[in-house]
């Protein structure tokens, strides 16, 4: 994924292989001697914390699937099957339940940082772009997953987010009627999801060969939002950047192992607990965590497709940033003023967060809405004003003088421009 | 292994190794639940024993019951059916072992190792064909004893391998007498 | 920017707007949030769970064994009259972890209850002694037959009775408890309603065949009439025969009911995360050593 190969195999059997499929040269390209930044920073492990957390889930998802009935009289009790009686079930459920938030955690900790940095800018705009997909199809997955254990939560989240679609003028009866197969929630709609639920994290796993290709077409984008200017800014993937995102997949594993073993219901829902029951619904319902700030969106607007389209245009707005932002500097270090902005939207997101998950009342309402508006005005407003008005600090000339201060021409010769092999 | 840096290699190396050791054991230990969640699970072991009624057994009859899903046959056999089981040199047999789980593993396929201890008549066994798996015929064959009909296996009275491709005599299951008319299977 | 400073800062600012956002909606309508009992009660429950040690708490918690066994007799001469159990089976009552019954024990256990099989050869259905793969038997043969018996409340399934009921716990404690790794809300709630019975205060109406209890999740009265009393249930042990005690014994047999695997899920954490941290600590090095030679 970046250009021809420089791989040269010596074994008569590689070599073999190379002429008639090319993949050893394309993975030793894309993650042996792929030439990365070197002075990235610990938010960059996040993208091989995705791709260990994509192969994690579906990984526990395919074990689960073979012992979770998709049907609404055995879904709730195959699933307690799964955690009473299944070798090792409950762990295996637990790391799925929970695997799904800390992707989430990971997918919002890289998007903050992609914001931060300004790695949406040119000539990164389609990477963000397919990223912003892989976001919705997670999204969709989420969703989906969080239905199949058929409790209350499930039942209940299903049919208010399904309902969103009959929002949509003249046809949104029937789209809500097909996405069901029925005139409620039912078994049609539990059995599509699972088979949907099972379906897309392929598709996100494709997306995310994308990203990657376009990834590396631009390389990474860096603490500086410098441009790579010569072999000396960079150092190449492998070892550099192989135990770099390992020692940040590990650690993130310790945060994702204290939920599964001592805290594992503490994302979720009490409710999902209760078998699903059409003619009771819960006192105040809850979408899962990574939904609440957009949910806090919806709620806010008094109209049901009003809401809805500020709802789905919050995440539209994220796939128009790299032309909302008209600043050239890409870091936020170097934009003293987008980088106050930036935390104030950060703050904003998390505090609607925190209002999607309070019932939708009194003072959480009137806060719900005066974060709404300025979680738009941020995109809309904001982003495009800034890049008029703010006078960014000074650029380092590159990555490496950066990295070892001005002057610093004579350390150089010490970085090594090929990998250390061993 | 070219070492480029060669100011302490020995204490470098040792450290790769400690690591990717740490991390091969880690994977290792990841990996087996995985495997082990397809093992049966505690409600199928739960389910791993059976009792039979064999008030109403009468000489010549048989039932069947499931038992870990799979067919075993109770038979009361008759009189003629234990003198030709007993007739049947042991040299004839192509199966020399009793293949009885409640007897060691080399105890001679004789009559007595495959019936019921003490109680000839009855004769307990997994209905199940060793070639391929299918559910032969009770009282049909040559023998007048099973008969296979997917590939022809026969086997006589005691449910002995005596021709076709089968290799080894159907199996009996654990199994005890909890009264005299009450057996538990497993 | 180093990483640390950023984390702290979205830490501090994360923080900054929970307090200001809780402090608008509280302004607003949570007066409940203090729990005062009142003649018009507008959040539920009225009072808040109180927080009881429990064995299984924390990182090293593991069930009573003693008190799961106690537990599993208050449930069997009291609850299993009227709320059924339907995921758990007499093999349980013998699994590690748990009550830790013998086989013998649980066997007979499962031998006093007649259970439902068939048909039979003849096509009917037969009742015959419970084995250990056997379910624990429901009072009632369906939802309907338990509401019409019980003033039309159905008695609900207790089977994972102590995870699916959790109150608010509310700004800051839900960010606490992360800490505190505080995850016994569900036998907390119950504990408190089976002890929280009173009367009302005055002024608050009660509708006939309901009964006022503060901690109910739901409103102010619940259909349950208080359970348990005083003697009710003959320990063996020498263990206090009070309301309180029973009910700290049920609350947890039904903690273990609901998540049966907690003492082997908190001693495969323990193995799992002190790995992980060795292994993070020799790729620590490792990384330091691998980049030690280049500036970045």
């Amino acid at each position: 994924m970046s250009g021809p190969s420089t791989y040269q195999p010596q074994h008569p059997a590689l070599k073999w292989l190379e002429a008639r499929l090319p993949i050893i040269g394309l993975v030793h390209s894309s993650f042996i001697v792929f030439p990365n930044p070197r002075n990235l920073n610990y938010f960059w492990t996040f993208g091989g914390i995705l791709a260990f957390m994509l192969v994690a889930q579906i990984a526990t998802g395919v074990v689960l699937a073979m012992h979770y009935t998709a049907h609404v009289t055995l879904a709730f009790n195959s699933v307690e099957g799964i955690m009473r009686d299944v070798n090792s079930g409950w762990m295996l459920r637990y790391l799925h339940a929970n695997g799904a938030s800390m992707f989430f955690i990971a997918v919002y900790i890289h998007i903050f940082r992609g914001l931060y940095y300004g790695s949406y800018k040119s000539p990164r705009e389609v990477l963000w772009i397919l990223g912003m997909i892989i976001f919705l199809l997670m999204m969709a997955t989420g969703f989906m997953g969080y239905v199949l254990p058929w409790g209350q939560m499930s039942f209940w989240g299903a049919t208010v987010i399904t309902n969103l679609f009959g929002a949509i003028p003249l046809v949104g009866g029937s789209i809500v009627t097909w996405l069901w197969g029925g005139f409620s929630v039912d078994n049609p709609t539990l059995n599509r999801f699972f088979a949907l639920h099972y379906l897309l994290p392929f598709m996100i796993a494709g997306v995310v060969v994308l990203h990657i290709w376009a990834l590396h077409i631009p390389g990474s984008n860096n603490p500086t939002g410098v441009s790579v200017k010569d072999k000396q800014d960079t150092l190449p993937f492998h070892p550099y950047f192989t135990v770099k995102d390992l020692l940040g997949i590990v650690v993130f594993l310790i945060v994702y192992s204290y939920f599964v073993f001592y805290m594992p219901n503490y994302m979720g829902h009490a409710d999902n607990y209760i078998e699903a029951n059409p003619l009771v619904t819960p006192a105040h319902i809850v979408p899962e965590w990574y939904f609440l700030p957009f949910y806090a969106i919806l709620r806010s607007i008094p109209d049901k497709l009003a809401g809805v389209i500020a709802m789905f245009g919050a995440i539209a707005v994220l796939f128009v940033v790299p032309w909302l932002d008209t600043s050239k500097v890409r870091s936020a270090n170097f934009r003293p003023l987008y980088r106050q902005f930036f935390w104030i939207w950060a703050v904003v997101a998390v505090g609607l967060g925190y209002i999607g998950a309070m019932p939708p009342e009194g003072g959480y309402l009137i806060a719900g809405r005066i974060l709404t508006v300025y979680y738009f005005a941020h995109f809309l407003i904001i982003l495009p004003l800034l890049g008029l008005f703010e006078k960014p600090k000074p650029l380092p000339a590159s990555i490496t003088e950066s990295v070892l201060g001005h002057g610093g021409a004579a350390v150089t010769a010490g970085a090594p421009s090929a990998p250390q092999t061993k | 292994m070219a070492h480029s840096a060669a100011a302490q290699p020995t204490r470098r190396d040792f450290l790769y190794i400690a690591t990717g050791a740490v991390g091969a054991v880690g994977l290792a230990a990841t990996v087996w639940p995985f495997i082990n969640q397809m093992n049966p699970d505690a409600s199928a072991l739960a389910l791993a024993s059976s009792e039979v009624d064999i008030s109403s057994l009468k000489e010549g009859e048989s039932v069947t019951v499931k038992w870990r899903g799979k067919p075993v046959v109770v038979r009361n056999r008759t009189a003629k059916e234990i003198a030709d089981a007993k007739a049947a040199p042991l040299s004839d047999l192509k199966d020399p072992v009793a293949r009885n789980a409640n007897l060691p593993d080399d105890a001679p396929a004789t009559d007595a190792n495959r019936a019921a201890t003490g109680k000839e008549n009855w004769f307990v066994m997994v209905n199940v064909c060793t070639h391929l798996g299918c559910i032969p015929l009770g009282q049909e064959g040559e023998y007048n004893g099973w008969f296979c009909p997917c590939h022809g296996s026969v086997y006589d009275t005691a449910g002995r391998i005596r021709k076709g491709p089968a290799p080894e005599n159907m199996a009996i299951p654990v199994y005890s007498f909890m009264t005299d008319t009450k057996i538990k299977i497993g | 920017m180093t990483m640390k400073t950023l984390s702290t800062k979205l830490a501090g600012l994360g923080l900054g707007v929970m307090l200001a956002v809780s402090a608008l909606g509280a302004g607003a309508a949570i007066a409940s949030e203090e729990g005062g009992e009142s003649a018009q009660p507008t959040h539920f429950p009225i009072l808040k769970p109180t927080l009881e040690p429990w064995s299984f708490a924390g990182l090293f918690g593991s069930y009573d064994t003693a008190q799961l066994q106690r537990g599993y007799q208050v449930y069997k001469e009291v609850c299993s009259s009227c709320h059924s159990m339907h995921l758990l089976s007499f093999r349980n009552l013998a699994q590690p972890g748990g009550p830790s019954f013998t086989e013998a024990q649980a066997r007979t256990v499962a031998a006093s209850y007649q259970v439902q099989d068939g048909p039979n050869d003849a096509g009917d259905m037969f009742e015959r002694p419970g084995r250990l793969s056997d379910r624990f038997p429901s009072p009632f043969p369906n939802p309907q037959a338990a509401a019409a018996a019980n003033n039309g409340k159905a008695p609900p399934d207790l089977s994972l009775m102590a995870k699916a009921r959790a109150v608010e716990r509310g700004f800051p404690w839900f960010v606490l408890d992360l800490f505190t790794q505080y995850e016994e809300g569900g036998p907390d709630y119950i504990h408190s309603l089976l002890t929280g019975y009173k009367e009302p205060p005055a002024g608050l109406q009660i509708p006939p065949g309901l009964h006022y209890n503060p901690h109910f999740l739901s409103g102010p009265a619940i259909a349950m009439p208080p359970p348990l009393s005083e003697g009710q249930v003959t320990y063996t042990d020498g263990t206090p025969q009070t309301v309180d005690q029973y009910s700290r014994d049920v609350s947890a047999f039904l903690m273990w009911a609901a998540e049966p695997h907690l003492d082997a899920r908190k001693r495969a954490g323990f193995q799992v995360i002190i790995f992980l941290v060795v292994f993070a600590g020799l790729l620590y090095y490792t990384k330091r050593k691998i980049w030690s030679k280049v500036a970045h």
